[in-house]
């Protein structure tokens, strides 16, 4: 690839991320100056739209790698994953802090997202969501404290936090374990409204289950992102690994749900006719079956462009889930339709966009990617993987 | 002071509209309240048509069990002693959870304030509180709203069914579905709207989600010990390894 080609493309996204942020803020502006019903389509009937399906419940599942990795690599001491753990947990606490602002702008009275600090209400699900989502932002910035503190060059204190890196990785699973499950449990208090496809009492174990899916299958992808971007070679058996329990999870999932419509006898419905049927379809056949179907043959996904789009399928399907738990699951009780006003588009564009931009800023200026990192051109860097593939010294 | 309930009798109700009038005066909500076709927040009570000309009455259920209450993070939304289920301002942040949860639908917003409200009947708390009627029930000139003690309304509702028992069909709607509700319906029939489907069950609604709540001690002491006996397991076959690749080793074994 030429520089020249890889600097006409960093300029088109760059002028991408301006242009949405620009847009997202203009939005940002007419919702705190005439409310929410000014920006958004949602409504008496519809009060959770795209921010809290797709921003929030989308957001947290994805930063879902984070935990996952994090568990992988240091509770099963699984050492292989140690060169992605950085960009890991600087993915995740991005996709934390974005799904809180998120929902910040989400919210009717956003200066009081603070309230559950000190109001507490500990028979609500989302009480104790809100105190997770606090409590593990707060994880993941202590466990990506040590490229900080590397960085600045403070080695006590990096040290201190090498130190700590097993107790504060329990936390984190033990928190990711609890909110992931429970984002799936806020809705066990619907039963009369969201459609018996999806409303289960496994909810927060079906949750949990796909956000550890989610969270291996955008591992696959920030492997391939950042190879791509930072002129590394793919670290062929640590994407094996990633994928050999892509498939392993996927494939305990797929049955997992089968099991549960089985048992409510509501598989005749899911695999029906009608609108809620074939927005499950597409979400399990797409999402699911197509995945588990390539990965699981060894041959396939050890073709790149196989694992590659079998993770973006996996993806895909989470995405269409979470969407449809919070959406059309409930359009069948509330009639009518949802559909996101253009505002509401763009505002999560603009999420997303700070969420790349985020991303960058720290692969710039944080040793994120120890052997490209700060201070070493990428050219030296290249040199340094070729000839020992994907050697980051070992981190942490 | 004993728990309040309200009892809408609707072979007793004409469809005059005077509660809706009574409610919207009371609030100070402008417009006509015979044009008012569903809640919004200005108008906590509304008339909807029902079958073979018969009118019911929507508005909060006042739930014993309040769906509403148990999910707000805050606890801005209370099921006061009195009876009705009040918000408070001062603590609500806007999540609209409780929209979600409601399994009458009742919650409305404030859609276009840069402040919102999240907007319901409240059962005129405040005049219950120096005792008299909510404007709903004292509006009413044909016993169709009737207000009191919950126990009392109960017996007033059976009292009516036994009497007529040709005109009523034989069922208190709210007096057990979820847990059951301060605000009950007599009906002439099995009424399908306002939410009083089978499906509801007599479970309180908060039930589902505190059986899973109940759970997260036991994640958090089982899940650490796990995480932690793992993270040992893994760490001593690495050693093991480690020491066993070690030549000296190798040859102290033989």
């Amino acid at each position: 690839m030429s520089a020249e080609r890889t600097n006409h493309r960093l300029g088109f996204w760059k002028g991408m991320f301006y242009l949405l942020v620009a847009i997202g803020l203009v939005l940002t502006v007419v919702r705190y100056t005439k409310g929410l019903g000014a920006v958004t389509n949602l409504s008496d009937r519809y009060p959770w739209g795209l921010w809290k399906a797709f921003n929030v419940l989308v957001g947290v599942g994805l930063g879902g790698a984070g935990f996952t990795l994090m568990g992988l690599s240091y509770i099963f001491n699984a050492r292989r994953f140690r060169p992605i753990v950085r960009p890991a947990v600087v993915m995740a606490f991005l996709a934390y802090t974005s799904a809180a602002v998120a929902l910040m702008i989400d919210i009717g009275r956003s200066w009081a997202i603070w309230h559950p600090i000190v109001m507490w209400n500990p028979h609500s699900v989302l009480f104790e969501v809100a105190w997770c989502l606090m409590l593990y932002t707060g994880v993941l910035a202590l466990e990506g404290s040590g490229m900080l503190f590397e960085r600045l060059g403070w080695h006590r204190a990096a040290h201190i936090q090498h130190t700590a890196t097993v107790p504060i990785v329990i936390a984190g699973v033990l928190l990711s374990t609890l909110h992931q499950s429970s984002l799936g449990s806020l809705f066990l208090i619907a039963p009369g409204k969201l459609h018996p496809i999806w409303y289960t009492s496994m909810l927060p174990l079906l949750f949990f289950i796909s956000a550890i899916c989610v969270g291996l299958a955008m591992l696959i992808i920030m492997s391939r992102l950042s190879a791509h971007a930072f002129g590394r070679q793919f670290d062929v058996p640590l994407l094996g690994d990633l994928s050999r329990i892509l498939v392993a999870m996927l494939g305990v999932y797929g049955l997992a749900r089968i099991w549960d419509l089985t048992l409510r006898g509501q598989l005749g419905t899911a695999f029906g006719w009608g609108y809620e049927s074939a927005m499950f379809q597409l979400e399990f056949g797409l999402g699911v079956v197509v995945p588990f179907a390539v990965l699981v043959w060894p041959k396939l996904r050890a073709n790149w462009h196989l694992l590659y789009g079998g993770a973006m399928f996996a993806v895909f399907g989470f995405v269409m889930n979470r969407m449809n738990v919070a959406i059309t699951g409930f359009e069948g009780a509330q009639g009518g339709r949802y559909v996101p006003s253009w505002e509401e588009v763009f505002m999560t564009l603009m999420v997303v966009a700070l969420v790349f931009g985020g991303f960058g800023l720290a692969v710039k200026h944080l040793p994120v990617f120890p052997d490209v990192g700060v201070g070493k051109a990428p050219a030296v860097a290249r040199a340094q993987v070729g000839s020992h593939r994907f050697s980051a010294p070992e981190l942490n | 002071m004993k728990p309040k309930a309200i009892l809408f009798d609707m072979i007793n109700c004409g469809g005059c509209s005077r509660c809706v009038k009574a409610c919207m005066e009371l609030h100070g909500f402008k417009g006509d309240p015979e044009q008012v076709k569903d809640l919004s927040a200005t108008a906590y009570t509304c008339l909807v048509p029902e079958k073979e000309d018969y009118t019911v009455r929507n508005l909060c259920r006042h739930c014993v069990s309040p769906a509403c209450a148990s999910v707000c993070p805050v606890g801005a939304l209370v099921k006061t002693e009195e009876g009705p289920v009040v918000w408070d301002g001062d603590r609500c942040l806007g999540c609209r959870y409780c929209m979600v949860a409601c399994p009458f639908s009742i919650p409305r917003y404030e859609w276009d304030s840069t402040v919102p409200c999240v907007r319901k009947c409240d059962m005129c708390i405040d005049r219950i509180r120096e005792g008299k009627k909510p404007a709903c029930a004292e509006a009413c000139p044909h016993d169709a709203t009737v207000f009191g003690d919950r126990d009392e309304i109960l017996a007033e509702a059976r009292r009516r069914i036994r009497k007529s028992p040709k005109e009523y069909y034989d069922h208190i709607y709210g007096e057990t579905e979820i847990g059951g509700t301060s605000v009950m319906f007599l009906a002439p029939f099995p009424v399908e709207s306002l939410g009083f489907k089978k499906i509801l069950g007599t479970d309180p609604l908060p039930a589902l989600t505190a059986n899973v709540l109940k759970k997260i001690p036991t994640v958090l002491v089982c899940g650490g010990a796990a995480l932690l006996a793992i993270w040992w397991i893994t760490k001593r076959r690495d050693e093991v390894a480690l020491a066993e690749s070690n030549p000296r080793w190798k040859g102290m074994n033989r």
